[in-house]
């Protein structure tokens, strides 16, 4: 899909890029900066991409939406909706003004990631900004594209540490036809066993979450589907349905950070870790999703020991949202993937202008 | 059509091993087979034409050339040990799994030494209640649903040739299969991947984890066509087995109500299990050989499968028969038994063999194009069969755009290869023109490295060298293959100016 390249906002952008490489100067590129609080702190000139924003093409028979970096997400999301479409990875927008470019640089998926996947397996192309202003084209509009390297889903998660990228095309998925959710009363050890036991078995669940001996389940798909799994969650388990407004409610504020559990000063830890890891308990408060395999924390509990915990199940931590981010955000690489990380940083950003630090810390 | 070096040219190191025909002198070959003598048990490594002959090309036979040397190591010490003998000696790794790649991607180098991964068949341990399994590079794809099928679960990617294919050549190319639409590609099932630098460095990419921290070197590395690190092991996902399948099989009069088809199915919010397309000419082909009650009157069939519990797939296959029936389908058939499924899909999964009963040779190719382009790809496709005077029979999966024509020709015929190598060029460059890609899932290798000069500009290959140079700086793992130098497009470029009609057409090129 080629991109209009002689669009003003996009020329505005090329021109400040490279001006600042020419210079060495570094850019905070940012969007609708619903993310900032995300990541290693950003330093540098604002570099703002909403400027240059529309949805260049979208083919719902076809299953992708092109759009430009700075379209906000809400806007995307709606024309999707308009056609009974969706991201199916549930990507958390953090604020009014979030961009589709700012979602997929950040790279952060929401409750459906563990059974549809994550934004980077929707990606199928994208269009990245090189220091010296020229456009890349990686991956394309299709999913069946082995073409070259997977520079485009490398691009997902990059917080903008390669640089800009103006266009993406996002694979879409139609709306599940029905959904309704169940809840349980039970304990953390049991939810563990049990979320792992049904994501063995053919159950239309597109979502989990335990918190204070609740444990909840969203149940999405072809109608019939969805019924039998809810007669046989209620019949067999004890499961209490939930009205469908409560159950949007309960899914939308887990997806937005809005649920009470994430309220308050403490620092809160994002734990990626196998699903059947066993619990760990710090002092504070946990909420698990992703079927065992995200385990949130709100603590004061000392980083070392989070990292640790986390470690040690062939797992990793991020300090998702902290007053104080100095003691770091993201897990420290093993050397050999740092070394490698850092030259690909440099093939692409030989003089370091984009979002320096954002991901890895001196990248 | 794959041009040798401009022997004029800088040596940039992908220009160093880009010509995969060199060959060392025998000195050379002495000290590199000497070096790995010293690292490797004697049944570990293969010289001499006879023993290195049965690795001499992949599943594309036309593109050959002997290597140096075979290496077989049964550890991963031994992988470091070649490969850091390798890196020391300057001499190329070509890595290989099961050697079932179409587009020659395991084609040896002639200076380098081919690496199997065959030895390296275990399947090392099974998760059941994560559903993860941990496997080595060679275990073979369908393997590993064997392996789990007591515990109810498998492993989705279903590429045709899985019997055969291993797990590690399947990540080395990020393959599909029939099912890919609904459960995805090898990228989206493989959770981690552990592989050894040209330096003989071991990185984990990804873990047992749903993240990590760092750039998502896992997707780059899926794909990378052996170019990047050399796979010793994977952790891939299981998912459960659906309680059953079935299959509608709907009869078209007209390719592109076909393809409306196919579009109206994804419009009416059906993702299917499976959703092909056969056109007359492959449905032909098969039904002598498979009688599966192929309806030859039609211009093209569809498959559309739908697997998940009983009432599901009853509510599926209800809405899609009612969506091909309004698309205009002239006969309407639904699989009532899991025999007749299998039998249903005989044909779809025999097009090649089939071919290979009414010619000679067949030349499979490989692009995707937006579904909706498909009626204007096969009447180009009709054309070009008139120009270069060559059958060609098509098989596409149609949910996700996947092409795969099957070009027939005789090879014992003077011209008939080229001419078959030039109608698939065509074919590629066309799926470029109508907002695709040259290569769905075969990957690049060796056979398609012309057509990325068309699809990428010379900044985006550049991008791809930078990306190889982080990985591989020396350039050893691979080289030759997928990303063209820029001036090998130089050269095809040339070839293109007179509107693909090339002077003195029977002069050998390449």
């Amino acid at each position: 899909m080629p991109i209009d390249a002689s669009g003003a906002a996009l020329s505005s952008i090329r021109d400040c890029v490279r001006a600042a490489n020419a210079d060495h100067n570094r850019l905070r590129l940012h969007g609708g900066d619903t993310k900032s609080f995300y990541g290693q702190a950003a330093g540098g000139e604002p570099l703002d991409l909403r400027p240059y924003a529309g949805i260049v093409e979208y083919e719902p028979t076809e299953l992708v939406i092109t759009a430009r970096c700075g379209t906000p997400l809400a806007d995307l999301e709606a024309a999707l909706a308009h056609r009974r479409q969706f991201l199916a990875f549930e990507p958390p927008h953090f604020g009014p003004g979030a961009t589709v470019g700012g979602m997929v640089a950040a790279g952060l998926s929401g409750p459906r990631r563990a059974s549809a996947g994550a934004v980077r397996d929707y990606v199928l192309g994208a269009v990245l900004m090189t220091a010296g202003g020229e456009l890349l084209h990686f991956g394309g509009q299709v999913m069946k594209n082995v073409a070259g390297y997977d520079a485009s889903r490398l691009l997902a998660g990059s917080m903008g540490v390669l640089g800009p990228i103006v266009q993406v095309s996002l694979k879409v998925l139609p709306m599940p036809a029905a959904e309704t959710s169940v809840s349980f009363s039970m304990g953390l050890r049991e939810a563990l066993t049990r979320m792992n036991e049904w994501g063995g078995q053919p159950l239309p669940i597109s979502a989990t979450s335990w918190s204070g001996n609740d444990l909840k389940l969203r149940l999405s798909g072809a109608a019939a589907a969805v019924q039998a799994a809810v007669q046989r969650m209620v019949s067999q388990h004890g499961a209490q349905v939930l009205d469908d407004e409560a159950a949007r409610a309960h899914w939308a504020a887990l997806r937005e950070h809005s649920d009470a559990f994430f309220d308050g000063d403490e620092a809160l830890w994002r734990v990626s870790v196998p699903s059947t890891a066993a619990l760990f308990e710090f002092p504070g408060r946990q909420l698990v999703e992703w079927g065992g395999a995200l385990r949130w924390f709100k603590t004061s509990a000392a980083p070392e020991l989070v990292r640790q915990a986390a470690a040690t199940v062939g797992g990793s931590a991020s300090l998702f949202r902290a007053r104080d981010r100095a003691m770091g955000v993201f897990d420290t690489l093993p050397a050999p993937m740092l070394e490698l990380n850092r030259r690909i940083k440099r093939e692409f950003d030989p003089r370091g202008i984009f979002n320096p630090g954002r991901l890895v810390a001196g990248l | 059509m794959n041009a040798p070096t401009h022997p004029g040219h800088p040596a940039e190191p992908e220009q160093r091993w880009a010509d995969v025909a060199a060959v060392p002198d025998e000195a050379r070959r002495e000290q590199v087979i000497a070096a790995l003598r010293a690292v490797l048990p004697a049944q570990c490594l293969l010289s001499g034409v006879e023993q290195t002959r049965p690795y001499e090309c992949d599943g594309l036979s036309a593109f050959r050339q002997l290597p140096l040397a075979v290496c077989l190591p049964e550890t991963e010490a031994q992988v470091q040990q070649v490969l850091k003998v390798c890196r020391e000696l300057d001499v190329p790794v070509v890595a290989r799994g099961a050697g079932t790649s179409l587009s020659g991607g395991s084609m040896p180098h002639g200076s380098g030494v081919v690496l199997s991964l065959a030895r390296f068949n275990r399947i090392l341990s099974v998760d059941a209640q994560a559903r993860t399994a941990r496997v080595q590079p060679g275990v073979r794809n369908l393997a590993i649903s064997e392996a789990v099928a007591h515990l109810g679960l498998y492993y989705a990617p279903d590429p045709s040739s899985q019997i055969a294919c291993s797990i590690g050549g399947n990540i080395a190319e990020n393959s599909g299969g029939v099912h890919c639409l609904k459960y995805g590609l090898t990228v989206h099932n493989v959770l981690r991947v552990r592989g050894l630098t040209i330096e003989g460095e071991v990185l984990e990419f990804g873990s047992e984890a749903l993240d990590s921290p760092g750039l998502d070197l896992l997707a780059l590395v899926i794909g990378s066509e052996g170019m990047l690190v050399v796979v010793t092991e994977a952790t891939v996902k299981l998912v459960p087995k659906p309680q059953l399948a079935r299959v509608v099989m709907a009869s078209f009069d007209d390719v592109v109500k076909a393809g409306d088809a196919v579009a109206a199915i994804i419009a009416a919010g059906i993702i299917p299990a499976g959703l092909e397309m056969m056109d007359r000419k492959a449905t032909e082909a098969v039904e002598p050989f498979v009688k599966a009650g192929y309806d030859l009157s039609a211009e093209a069939i569809l498959l559309a499968e739908s697997d998940g519990t009983p009432e599901e797939v009853d509510e599926e296959i209800d809405r899609m028969q009612q969506v091909l029936r309004q698309a205009g389908a002239t006969q309407l058939v639904v699989s009532g038994s899991e025999a007749e499924r299998l039998r249903f899909w005989s044909g779809r999964k025999n097009a090649f063999p089939a071919a290979g009963r009414i010619s000679p040779d067949y030349y499979c190719m490989d692009g995707t194009i937006p579904r909706k382009n498909l009626g204007r790809m096969l009447a180009a496709i009709a054309e070009m069969e008139r120009t270069y005077s060559l059958r060609c029979m098509n098989v596409f999966h149609a949910g996700d755009g996947n092409l795969h024509p099957l070009i027939l020709f005789d090879a014992n015929q003077p011209g008939e290869w080229e001419r078959a190598d030039r109608f698939g060029a065509d074919i590629l460059e066309l799926c470029v023109e109508l907002g695709g890609t040259v290569t769905g899932e075969h990957g690049v290798g060796i056979e398609k490295i012309n057509s990325m000069c068309v699809q990428f500009s010379p900044a985006e290959r550049a991008a791809f060298f930078a990306i190889k140079r982080a990985f591989d700086p020396p350039g050893l793992l691979n080289p030759g293959k997928a990303i063209p130098t820029l001036s090998r497009c130089a050269e095809y470029g040339k070839m293109h100016v007179h509107a693909g009609r090339i002077a003195f057409p029977d002069l050998p090129r390449f």
